[in-house]
């Protein structure tokens, strides 16, 4: 299974729940697409939720690393929600706790942003 | 408990495709438990059989359908050893920048090694004759998890 993402809006800050694996091919190229649609339409403020993602490769890595750049050259954020224990080792791992905001709670996470 | 009582080995070729990426990962996590590895491990080792299979099928045989993967899965009492060989022209481990420097953080790829090298006991490249990368994995099954006749 690749991943599959729901969008939803909660105030000004445009949620994404993730589920399934981002991986090298059609997973991460899926995600790709989503982050640069909502960069074209202006938004920027972008929280992802990854607590149904079960697995993520050094390429879906990758495809993170990009979507958080993407956004914020264009003046926005995007922040990580709820990560499971394997991508919260993959963080740790590649340094990444450093770049990437990360939340437990969705409120907490929403109202980081304002 | 580990439930393999004598060394076993499997040999396939694979095509140079993503599918082969999902087969390989299948093949070594049903040898990983047999040698009676956990969840984690598991995981750990999944991680880092599909980080040397996406090399050798993208970065190596770069999707070269005249060109196969050659996995070989071998199973010990209380240890597990992944060699996956590509028929690529072969890459130079000194050439591939630090995933860990602060200037590459940021950068989209390059963090397969870092991975593997992570989720696995040993990680060795090597040069394959006449072409081509091996590399080598070993995972060893924790003391706690061995039957008294191993630890």
């Amino acid at each position: 299974m690749s991943v599959t993402l729901n969008t939803r809006q909660v105030g000004d800050v445009t949620v994404i729940d993730a589920a399934g694996r981002i991986t090298l091919g059609e997973g991460s190229s899926t995600f790709r697409d989503s982050i640069k649609d909502l960069v074209a339409k202006e938004n920027k403020k972008i929280l992802l939720n990854l607590s149904e993602v079960n697995y993520i490769d050094s390429s879906g890595i990758g495809e993170l690393v990009s979507g958080f750049t993407t956004v914020s050259n264009s003046g926005g954020k995007l922040k990580l929600l709820g990560l499971t224990k394997r991508v919260q080792d993959l963080l740790q791992i590649t340094k990444l706790y450093t770049v990437f905001e990360v939340f437990d709670d969705e409120a907490t996470a929403l109202s980081s942003f304002n | 408990m580990g439930a393999l009582s004598q060394s076993e080995t499997i040999e396939q070729n694979l095509a140079s495709t993503l599918e082969s990426v999902d087969q390989a990962e299948s093949l070594v996590l049903e040898m990983a438990r047999r040698i009676g590895f956990n969840e984690d491990d598991e995981n750990a080792i999944s991680m880092a059989v599909r980080e040397s299979m996406v090399n050798a099928v993208a970065h190596g045989n770069k999707y070269n359908g005249r060109k196969q993967v050659h996995l070989v899965v071998e199973g010990h009492p209380g240890k597990l050893v992944v060699t996956v060989a590509d028929e690529g022209d072969g890459f130079d481990e000194s050439t591939v920048a630090d995933p860990l420097a602060e200037e590459n953080l940021l950068k989209q790829s390059g963090r397969g090694l870092l991975l593997m090298r992570a989720f696995m006991d040993e990680c060795t490249h090597a040069k394959r004759e006449p072409r081509g990368t091996v590399v080598r994995m070993v995972k060893l099954l924790p003391a706690e998890a061995q039957p008294e006749s191993i630890s």
